[in-house]
C-alpha cells in the first residue's frame, strides 16, 4: 500500500500522529522543567489541529468543540500555570540529573514496538489512520508513564501524567471521531481539577519535605525502620 | 420526578453548602442530615424499582436495575452512618488543634462531593460518566487524605493521586476501546457508550478488541479496587486520612470500582464466549487475597492493618466474581454488603481506639476493655465478624464462595482455605494484646458515638443468621441479572 493510496485526511492523521509520537520523544530527552512544558503544549496543540481537521473534513461539528477545549486547556491554561509555578519556585532552571538517556530512549522505542504489537489483531477492522493512531496513543500513554518512572521531579510528574490523557485524547479523537459531548466536558473538568490540586499539591510538598524530588517522598514504608 | 435526581441533587447542593458554612458547629449535624435524606431517596428508589423493574432516564443516561440499587441503598446508608460518626469525631480533631475552619469546610464539602461521585457511578448507564465518576472521586478522596497537612498525609496523598491517575487513565483507554468496538455497529452513534444498548448488542462486538479493552478497564478500575500489584497507594492512603474518610473509602469507593468492573465483564462475556474476563478476574483476586493476608501480619499501624484486610477481602470478591455462576455471584454480592459494613464499623471503633491512645501505633493502643468498654467490644466483635467466625455474615458468604469453589475449581479451595487462616491469625494476633491486657497510663475515655458500629454489626449478625426475604429476593435478582440465572 503506498501512501498516495489514501485520502488527504488519513495522510495528515497519520503525519501528526508521527509528531505526537516525536513529541512524547522529545520530552523523555529533555533536561530542562521550562523546556519540558513547552513541548507539553506542543504536543496540546497538535491535539487540537487532529481534532480540528477531523471536525472540517468528517464533518463532525461537535469536535471543534473540543479542539477549543484543549487549546484554551492544554495549551495555554495548563502550560501558564506550570511555567507560573515554577517561576514563583524559582525552578525555571533547574535541570533533571542524567538518568541513563540512552536506556531510556531504547526503552521508548520498544514501547512503541510493543503498542503497534498490541493493536496489530484490530488490523483487519479499521483504516490504516485508525490503526497508527491507535498505536500511537497507546505508545503516549506507554512513554508518559515511562517519563514518570524514570524522572524525580513532582513537576514532571505531572507533565508526564497529562501526557497519558493527550495520549488517549489522541485515541478518542482519531479512532472513534471523539467521545459524546457529556463524557468530553466531564473528562475536560476532571483534568482542570486535576491540574489545580497538582498546583496546590507542589506547595504543600514543598513546605512539607523542602524540596520536589519524590525520592525525599519516603517516609511511608511496608518495613518499619 | 424520578427520586434519582434527589439522590444526585441532595449531594451536589450539600456539597457547595458546606464549602461555604461547613466550619460551623451545625456543619457535622447537617452532614448527618444531607446523608440521610439522600438515603430516604434510595430507599424510595428501591422501592420503585422493585415495583415497577428496572429504570431509565433522560436518553438512557441513568438506568437503576436490580444489580445497582442495592449497592445505591449499601452505599447511602454506610454514608450516613460513618456520617453520624463523622460529626463529633471531627469536632474533636478540631478541638485537639489538627484542624481549622478553612479545612473543616474542605472536609464537610469533599465528603458531599464524595457521596455525589459515588451515586453517579452507581446510577449512570453511561460508561464515559461512569469514568469521569470514578476520577471525580479520585480528587475528591486525595483532599481528604490530605487533609492534616502532615508530611505523612501529603506523601500519601500524593502517592495516591498518581497512582489512581495513572492507573484510571488505563480504564479510559479500555473505555475508547469498547466506543470503538461499538462504532463498528451500524446506526448505534451516540449511544455506543450506553452499557444497556451495548449490553443488548454484546454479541455482535468484536471480541478481539473486547478482550483488550477489559484488560485495560481491569488494570484502571482494578487499582481503585486495591487489587494486588497496584495496592501500594491503599493502606497509606487510609492509615493518613481522617478516620471516617478511611470508613468511606473501604465501605464505598472500593466496591464501587468493582462494581465497574462487573459492568464490563458483563459486556466482555456477551461477546467472547469463553471465560478470559472470568479466568483474568480470579487470578487477581486470588493475588490480592493472599498477598493481604501475609502482609497483615506485619503491620505496625492500627488503620494499615485493617486496610490490609480490606484488599483480602476485595481479592475474594473479585475471585467470586470472575468464578461466575449464580452461587459465586450471589456470595460476591452478598460479601459486598457485609464487608463494607463491617469494614466500616470496624474503621470507626479504630477511629475512637486512636483517639483514646492518641496515636494509631499498635503496639501503643493498649487495654481497650478497660478503659471504654464499649470501644473494645466494639473492636473485638467488628473483628470477629470480619475475619468469617459464625454468627456472622461474612462467614456465610465465604463459606458460599468456597462450595462454589469447589464445585468449578476444587484445586483452588485449599488456598483460599489457607489464606482465610493466614488472614484469622494476622488479625487475632494484633488484636488481642489491644483489648485485653492491664490499663495503660494516661489513657482517658472519650465521647464516642457506636451506634453507627453496634447499627453495623447486628445487620451483619442478622444477615449471618437469616437473610431477610426482600433481601435475599434482591440479591437472586442481581445475580440473575449477572449470571443468568438464579441460586435459589
Amino acid at each position: 500500500m503506498s501512501a498516495q493510496s489514501h485520502s488527504i485526511y488519513e495522510q495528515a492523521i497519520l503525519f501528526i500522529a508521527a509528531l505526537v509520537v516525536f513529541t512524547s520523544f522529545l520530552m523523555l530527552a529533555q533536561k530542562r522543567l521550562s523546556g519540558m512544558i513547552h513541548l507539553f503544549a506542543v504536543q496540546g496543540a497538535m491535539l487540537a489541529a487532529t481534532s480540528a481537521l477531523a471536525a472540517y473534513t468528517l464533518p463532525y461539528p461537535h469536535l471543534y468543540v473540543s479542539a477549543l477545549i484543549i487549546v484554551v486547556l492544554k495549551v495555554i491554561l495548563i502550560p501558564v500555570m506550570l511555567h507560573r509555578l515554577i517561576a514563583r519556585m524559582d525552578m525555571r532552571q533547574d535541570a533533571e540529573p542524567a538518568y541513563l538517556y540512552g536506556y531510556v530512549m531504547m526503552a521508548a522505542a520498544s514501547l512503541v514496538m510493543f503498542s503497534y504489537y498490541v493493536v496489530e489483531p484490530i488490523a483487519q477492522l479499521s483504516t490504516l489512520a485508525t490503526r497508527n493512531a491507535m498505536a500511537v496513543s497507546l505508545a503516549v500513554v506507554l512513554l508518559g508513564m515511562l517519563l514518570m518512572i524514570t524522572r524525580r521531579q513532582v513537576v514532571t510528574h505531572v507533565i508526564g501524567f497529562m501526557a497519558i490523557e493527550n495520549g488517549l485524547f489522541f485515541a478518542a479523537v482519531a479512532s472513534t471521531q471523539g467521545m459524546p459531548m457529556v463524557v468530553e466536558l466531564g473528562i475536560a473538568f476532571d483534568v482542570l481539577v486535576a491540574a489545580i490540586i497538582f498546583g496546590v499539591f507542589f506547595f504543600h510538598i514543598r513546605s512539607s519535605i523542602d524540596s520536589l524530588d519524590v525520592d525525599r517522598l519516603n517516609r511511608l514504608n511496608e518495613v518499619e525502620p | 420526578m424520578s427520586s434519582v435526581y434527589l439522590i444526585l441533587g441532595i449531594p451536589f447542593f450539600g456539597m457547595f453548602y458546606q464549602a461555604w458554612r461547613g466550619d460551623a458547629p451545625t456543619a457535622g449535624r447537617l452532614n448527618t442530615r444531607l446523608c440521610g435524606a439522600a438515603f430516604l431517596a434510595a430507599l424510595v428508589l428501591a422501592v420503585e424499582v422493585g415495583r415497577h423493574g428496572t429504570v431509565e432516564l433522560a436518553h438512557l443516561q441513568f438506568r437503576i436495575d436490580a444489580f445497582n440499587v442495592y449497592l445505591i441503598v449499601l452505599t447511602a446508608f454506610v454514608g450516613c452512618t460513618t456520617a453520624m460518626f463523622s460529626g463529633p469525631y471531627m469536632a474533636h480533631e478540631r478541638e485537639l488543634g489538627r484542624l481549622n475552619a478553612a479545612r473543616m469546610r474542605l472536609y464537610h464539602a469533599m465528603y458531599q462531593g464524595f457521596m455525589l461521585t459515588m451515586y453517579l457511578v452507581l446510577t449512570t448507564n453511561n460508561l464515559g460518566l461512569l469514568w469521569v465518576a470514578m476520577e471525580g472521586a479520585t480528587l475528591a478522596t486525595v483532599l481528604l487524605v490530605s487533609l492534616y497537612r502532615s508530611p505523612e498525609s501529603i506523601e500519601a496523598a500524593w502517592k495516591y493521586f498518581i497512582l489512581c491517575g495513572v492507573g484510571i487513565a488505563q480504564a479510559l483507554f479500555g473505555t475508547v476501546l469498547l466506543y470503538f468496538a461499538a462504532g463498528q455497529i451500524p446506526g448505534i452513534g451516540e449511544y455506543g457508550l450506553q452499557w444497556s444498548v451495548l449490553y443488548a448488542h454484546a454479541a455482535e462486538l468484536n471480541p478481539t478488541v473486547m478482550s483488550i479493552a477489559f484488560v485495560f478497564l481491569l488494570v484502571g478500575y482494578g487499582t481503585k479496587i486495591g487489587l494486588v500489584p497496584l495496592h501500594n497507594w491503599l493502606p497509606d492512603a487510609h492509615s493518613e486520612g481522617p478516620t471516617p474518610m478511611s470508613a468511606i473509602l473501604s465501605g464505598l469507593l472500593l466496591n464501587d470500582a468493582l462494581y465497574a468492573v462487573v459492568r464490563s465483564k458483563m459486556l466482555v462475556d456477551g461477546s467472547l464466549q469463553s471465560p478470559l474476563a472470568g479466568h483474568l478476574m480470579m487470578g487477581f483476586g486470588m493475588l490480592s487475597f493472599l498477598v493481604a493476608a501475609l502482609f497483615l501480619h506485619r503491620q505496625r499501624d492500627v488503620k494499615r492493618l485493617f486496610s490490609y484486610s480490606s484488599i483480602e477481602h476485595m481479592g475474594i470478591m473479585t475471585f467470586a466474581f470472575g468464578l461466575g455462576g449464580p452461587l459465586a455471584t450471589f456470595a460476591a454480592l452478598m460479601h459486598m454488603t457485609v464487608h463494607s459494613l463491617t469494614k466500616s464499623a470496624i474503621f470507626v471503633t479504630v477511629g475512637h481506639a486512636a483517639q483514646i491512645a492518641r496515636t494509631q501505633r499498635i503496639e501503643h493502643i493498649r487495654g481497650l476493655m478497660r478503659t471504654q468498654p464499649m470501644v473494645g467490644w466494639g473492636l473485638v466483635l467488628g473483628v470477629v465478624a470480619i475475619a468469617g467466625m459464625p454468627p456472622f455474615g461474612v462467614f456465610t458468604s465465604e463459606f458460599l464462595v468456597l462450595t462454589a469453589t469447589m464445585e468449578s475449581f476444587p484445586w483452588l479451595t485449599p488456598f483460599l482455605l489457607l489464606g482465610i487462616a493466614i488472614a484469622f491469625a494476622g488479625l487475632f494476633r494484633h488484636l488481642h494484646p489491644m483489648v485485653y491486657g492491664p490499663l495503660p497510663e494516661g489513657q482517658t475515655p472519650v465521647q464516642a458515638n457506636l451506634w453507627p458500629v453496634m447499627a453495623h454489626l447486628g445487620i451483619v449478625l442478622w444477615l449471618g443468621l437469616s437473610i431477610p426475604g426482600v433481601l435475599a429476593d434482591w440479591f437472586s435478582q442481581a445475580t440473575r441479572l449477572i449470571a443468568g440465572s438464579a441460586p435459589l
